[in-house]
């Protein structure tokens, strides 16, 4: 990783995947460094969450051309495991059920378990944590997403709202501190009140050190997060690049008439 | 089976109490089951005659009494000529852990019993083969009049109560098996707690198979008078062989009025062993029974404990759990026998299969004419790892009073992949995901036991799970 600084974090080159045999991105080029914000925005089908999920490594999308490199790594056949451990983490759009899991439980093996990872590759510059180290973490980062301390005690996202769900999601960011944060609508279902806290969460950890790609239909979670750069994403391609001002473009045009103008014959 | 080594030590993926010892015995019986056999046993013990007859007509019954038909059909390969009935492994019991023969107080070491003792047990019971070969009770316990000795012991020492009690709860021709008990049963623990005492730390008997083709045949009885209290624990473990061996005990509770009574089992016999065992209690006005049963290990596992509810307020309860792995078949459940009116009953069950393993949950639910007012709910959760794994559901219910609220739910589910994914996706392995999601699955239960047990059921689970993954 010390010579990070000559090589992107995150380069996804031609990506092609599927499910099920339909596929969904058709040849998507995105680079990521560390320290910017990056927003995908595109209509409902568009290939956004497959995007998020093929990075995180689900394996029911098959990638079927192009590649993706972290930090100039090859890691299309990475586990999801392994990937979490190099620093990638995706913030869901559906949080599972973990039934008889508790938060605090589920966070320890996590946490316990990416920080091993990155300890073992620092060299000695990164520690493993000691459980109180963990505990005391857990507890702060708890308190800056204003979660109850009781939720270190729930079952993992069982009978969670949808706003609750979404503040794990970003608890677990907080804890895991990864390279790359992928957010998938992580502004969906969220209040005014519950987006202000979600979003004030992630500018904090927002850092030098971290690189996050928002993933968004609308241009609401924009206000909140300041991406440096935003891209359209239509049929499984990026049709559109530019800066901040594109959203607030594309917020007011709609996504119909870029539709029309880059829809694919079936 | 509370023994807690520290996870780099854990030999994962393989059934960790396997290992045998030498054999070093003062008397081993010949192989299979005859007129002659029972006799000696009784000699050997300098029994009274009652008993002697009890286990003679107990043994007609025996050899009377067809294989059960039902339950697993692996029943069929058990031949009773093959195994042993009765082994002495030391001439004496210990009082403590040094006057224990060398070799077995390390094999008891190993499976942490004298540390277990220390840290939080107010009482153990260590039966070797077919003998307790070492019995302890705290001090103060024993001057509030409690009483907890091995059963042998309990009938040199109290043969009145023995008397009064024995064979009432499980009669011997209430099964093939209880007969096979009743004839040569040898070992196992007495409990009386007297009236109002509360023993508020559990008390332990750890059982250990060593032989090749052993059978083991532990009789229990347990006697709480009005107002006491008990918690009761017990685990097992054998070597493993590629041949068959034979644990079959019999557990008889009393529960009096206003008692309370637990009694947890983490069964982790090796895969070879025939796990056929009944547990019977009867519960009186306003007492309270509960079976915390884990069934991880075992060949083949056939186990209902039950509760009769004999006067109006009593409560039995059952929670139950079950892994089976390949090879095994775990047919476990419960049984609930309302006899009186105003009596309630909980059955909770929940059964975790992979490979080619079995659970079955078979269980019954008897509601008598005159016993209104019963309350009685099952609770049956089956979750299969893949796909070869197989559940099956038996509910029996019996009900011959209209006034009765009745439930059963019985769910069955797979590990799904988005949950797996999600794990992974925060830096857990698939092996690790999978014992997260199965430990979710049992923490109902798990959250029931004392902390140390709850430890060692994730434990060893954590244990059956490795390798678990294609």
């Amino acid at each position: 990783m010390t010579d990070a600084k000559n090589v992107p974090m995150l380069e996804i080159e031609n990506l092609h995947a599927s499910i099920e045999d339909t596929e969904i991105l058709k040849g998507v080029n995105l680079t990521v460094n560390q320290g910017e914000i990056h927003a995908i925005m595109g209509p409902n089908g568009s290939g956004k969450s497959t995007l998020a999920n093929v990075l995180a490594g689900n394996p029911e999308y098959e990638v079927t051309e192009g590649s993706i490199r972290f930090f100039g790594e090859d890691i299309l056949e990475l586990e999801p495991d392994e990937r979490a451990q190099l620093g990638i983490f995706l913030a869901f759009q559906y949080p599972t059920v973990i039934p008889g899991v508790s938060m605090a439980n589920f966070l320890r093996m996590a946490v316990k378990n990416v920080r091993n990872a990155r300890a073992e590759k620092s060299e000695g510059s990164v520690k493993p944590f000691t459980p109180r180290e963990f505990r005391r973490l857990m507890k702060e980062k708890m308190e800056l997403l204003k979660m109850d301390a009781s939720f270190a005690t729930r079952y993992l996202n069982e009978g969670f709202s949808g706003g609750e769900k979404k503040r794990a999601e970003i608890l677990q960011l907080a804890l895991l501190e990864p390279s790359l944060a992928v957010l998938d609508e992580t502004d969906s279902g969220l209040d005014i009140d519950a987006l202000r806290v979600v979003s004030e969460g992630v500018n904090n950890l927002a850092s030098d050190e971290m690189g996050i790609l928002l993933i968004t239909h609308y241009q609401r979670l924009l206000d909140y997060i300041k991406p440096n750069y935003v891209h359209i994403m239509i049929q499984g391609r990026i049709v559109q690049e530019g800066g901040p001002e594109l959203a607030i473009e594309l917020e007011s045009k709609g996504y119909e008439k870029l539709l029309e103008e880059y829809a694919q014959p079936a | 089976m509370v023994a807690t080594p520290k996870p780099q030590q854990i030999d994962l993926g393989e059934y960790k109490y396997g290992f045998r010892d030498e054999e070093d015995y003062v008397f081993k019986s010949g192989r299979g089951l005859t007129r002659e056999t029972v006799e000696e046993i009784s000699a050997m013990k300098g029994e009274p005659d009652w008993m002697l007859e009890y286990r003679l007509k107990s043994l007609e019954h025996f050899q009377k009494r067809p294989m059960p038909n039902w339950g697993a059909e692996e029943l069929a390969e058990l031949d009773f000529d093959d195994i042993f009935y009765y082994i002495r492994p030391s001439e004496k019991m210990g009082k403590t852990w040094d006057e224990v023969p060398a070799y077995i107080k390390d094999t008891f070491e190993k499976l942490g019993i004298p540390e277990a003792e220390r840290k939080f047990l107010a009482g153990v019971g260590a039966q070797y083969e077919s003998e307790v070969i070492y019995h302890s009770l705290r001090e103060d316990l024993e001057a509030q009049g409690v009483v907890f000795l091995d059963m042998d012991g309990a009938l040199r020492e109290y043969p009145d109560l023995v008397k009064q009690y024995f064979g009432t709860i499980i009669p011997y021709a209430d099964n093939k098996f209880a007969a096979l008990n009743s004839a040569v049963w040898s070992g196992g623990s007495f409990i009386y707690v007297p009236e109002g005492v509360k023993v508020e730390v559990p008390l332990q008997a750890y059982f250990r198979i060593n032989a090749e083709n052993m059978g083991q045949f532990e009789r229990t009885l347990i006697i709480c008078a009005p107002g006491s209290y008990v918690h009761y624990v017990e685990g097992c473990t054998a070597p493993t062989y590629s041949t068959n061996s034979l644990h079959s005990a019999v557990v008889e509770i009393i529960v009096q009025e206003g008692a309370r009574c637990r009694y947890t089992t983490i069964q982790n016999w090796s895969k070879n062993v025939y796990n056929l065992v009944t547990k019977r209690a009867a519960a009186y006005k306003d007492a309270t029974m509960e079976w915390v049963d884990g069934n991880l290990g075992s060949k083949v596992t056939m186990k209902y404990p039950a509760v009769w509810l004999m006067e109006p307020g009593a409560r039995g309860e059952v929670l139950s759990v079950a892994f089976s792995g390949d090879g095994q078949h775990q047919d476990a459940g419960a049984k609930m026998v309302h006899v009186a009116p105003h009596t309630s009953s909980q059955i909770t069950s929940k059964s975790i299969s992979k490979g080619n393993g079995r659970s079955s949950y078979r269980g019954l639910v008897k509601v008598h004419k005159g016993a209104y007012d019963v309350k009685s709910n099952v609770d049956c959760d089956a979750l299969l790892l893949d796909e070869t794994s197989k559940t099956d559901t038996y509910p029996y219910m019996e009900i011959e009073e209209e006034r009765v609220s009745i439930g059963h739910e019985a769910r069955v589910s797979k590990v799904a992949d988005e949950q797996i994914f999600y794990l992974m996706s925060r830096g857990l392995s698939e092996t690790e995901a999978m014992s997260m999601i199965v430990n979710g699955f049992i923490e109902p239960i798990a959250k029931e036991l004392p902390l140390e047990y709850a430890v060692e059921l994730n434990r060893l689970i954590q244990l059956e799970m490795e390798g678990s993954v294609g």
